[in-house]
């Protein structure tokens, strides 16, 4: 562990043991949040012989459902690559349990203009990393007098996240944006995975966006018909995953950079559908609704 | 995860102004999918008595043939409808037979028993799943959520309400708690019993 304490310490000089360390820097007093100032961030770690087993026993839900900790989990996001760039949707539920801890979360991390980078696992890696990894592809940017590709960044994130195999880092993310070769998307997960491809979907409710983008996805689909389905797909997961819904976030990645195409509440697209929009049906999604109107009474 | 979240879906019942309301959840789930949006949990026993099941859904539908089964044998046997109260004590003790080897359901009582002098009293009870009996003065609640709806109903309650009032307040109670649950909602259903009619209506909640 110490060996790793000294590969992510802030600075070359020889450093000591955590514990006995009472000697905070400036920026630790400041919380800098980690992010130390040659760039690599630093992390206090329990003064333990071994500390990723006491984060294990403390956080790990599945070995320990009435552990202390709960990381918040339960997500669905989506990107695929077609002719018109890539669209990125996204749910909105954060849950701990089965409480429902918040329906409005910002589960797209806008990296800078023309990167996205999705959030599934836990919150706090994903966001904080992303972040970082932001902060990365700006140096890369003012160093090389070029952007950053999207291969480059997500393989920048991919090496980090690996270098904490076994440390508990929890993230399921999916790097997307437009660089010199065009649309691109690449799913990095915490056990170091890194993959590129056309059509990915993560999470607990990734399952059944598959199942609507499949039937759906071809390269050649209109912008409308795309964000539709993206849009369409995560309806679905919502639907029927009981830790996917509240609203849905629906990003379009064009040449020029991204773009926020809107926040869709996932119960009206159920009724009303998004509304009179190109590429939507005019109805709600829902089965019941579109089979048999009259089945619910509305008592609002 | 307990086997009482195995399924999903949550009832409550509250007391009125010579009228009581039960009200449930519509989601049948399989843990985190959604396997049906009109699961219904709620059952009648008499005109002036329903009860709501909550918990694991085939103990729910074993509970329901049993209590049917002794609701019958108790009608034969009295020629009479069964009082409120005297079904939740049937209940409680039909559950405490299986004391070491529980049914995992929750049931929530909610009827309209007689008074000597011809009237109705409103009466509402809960027991836990070895049939320990609560009866509340004001709401019962069981199912996954709860916890949600312990906190929305003490916020929304009130005594004496009118069943139109009472409706309202028991309608917003669950659809305000359930979409604060992940393993209920998907729409619901609700019961308001009065002395003359009984009034059920399916409510449009949040199909997420």
């Amino acid at each position: 562990m110490n060996s790793l304490v000294s590969k992510f310490s802030t600075n070359n000089i020889p450093k000591q043991d955590v514990e006995d360390n009472e000697e905070y820097s400036d920026s630790m007093w400041a919380s800098s949040a980690g992010y130390a100032t040659n760039g690599l961030p630093t992390f206090r770690l329990p003064s333990l012989q071994q500390p990723t087993d006491f984060l294990r026993l403390h956080t790990d839900d599945h070995a320990d459902p009435s552990c202390r900790i709960k990381i918040k989990h339960g997500t669905t996001t989506l990107a695929f690559r077609f002719k018109g760039g890539v669209i990125v949707a996204v749910d909105s539920r954060a849950t701990a349990g089965s409480y429902i801890a918040s329906g409005t979360v910002e589960k797209v991390i806008r990296i800078n203009k023309f990167l996205l980078g999705t959030m599934a696992g836990g919150a706090a890696d994903c966001q904080y990393w992303e972040t970082y990894l932001g902060i990365m592809c700006r140096l890369h940017e003012l160093r090389n007098r070029e952007r950053i590709s999207v291969a480059a960044a997500s393989k920048y994130l991919s090496n980090l996240v690996y270098s904490y195999k076994g440390m508990g880092l929890s993230m399921g993310t999916m790097i997307c944006g437009w660089d010199k070769t065009g649309p691109a998307i690449f799913y990095v997960d915490s056990d170091g995975t890194r993959l590129k491809g056309d059509l990915f979907s993560v999470g607990s409710g990734s399952t059944f966006a598959y199942g609507v983008l499949d039937q759906g996805y071809h390269w050649d689909l209109s912008d409308e018909d795309a964000q539709e389905l993206g849009r369409r797909s995560i309806y679905a997961a919502g639907h029927r995953d009981a830790f996917s819904g509240n609203t849905i976030n629906l990003f379009h990645i064009k040449q020029d950079g991204w773009d926020f195409i809107g926040n869709y509440d996932v119960s009206k697209m159920h009724y009303d559908g998004p509304g009179n929009i190109p590429g939507a049906p005019g109805t709600g999604y829902g089965y019941e609704v579109r089979t048999n109107p009259e089945a619910c009474v509305v008592a609002d | 995860m307990s086997i009482m979240q195995y399924n999903g879906g949550s009832v409550i019942a509250m007391k009125g102004k010579e009228c009581v309301a039960i009200a449930s959840d519509l989601r049948l789930g399989n843990q985190a999918l959604t396997i049906s949006c009109n699961h219904e949990k709620i059952f009648p026993v008499s005109d002036r008595v329903y009860y709501g099941l909550a918990g694991l859904a085939t103990d729910v539908d074993t509970m329901r043939q049993r209590l049917r089964y002794r609701v019958n044998m108790y009608t034969i046997k009295e020629e009479r409808e069964i009082e409120p109260e005297t079904f939740a004590r049937l209940t409680s003790s039909a559950l405490y037979e299986h004391r070491f080897g529980p049914m995992f359901v929750e049931p929530v009582i909610a009827g309209l028993s007689k008074t000597p002098s011809g009237g109705v009293e409103p009466f509402i009870a809960a027991a836990d799943l070895i049939g320990c009996l609560n009866f509340a003065k004001d709401f019962v609640v069981a199912g996954t959520a709860s916890d949600k709806l312990y906190g929305v109903a003490e916020g929304l309650w009130e005594p004496d309400l009118e069943a139109d009032d009472l409706f309202e307040t028991i309608s917003q109670t669950l659809l305000n708690a359930v979409d604060r649950d992940a393993y209920s909602g998907w729409g619901a259903i609700v019961h308001v019993i009065t002395k003359d009619k009984v009034i059920t209506r399916k409510l449009r909640g949040r199909m997420d």
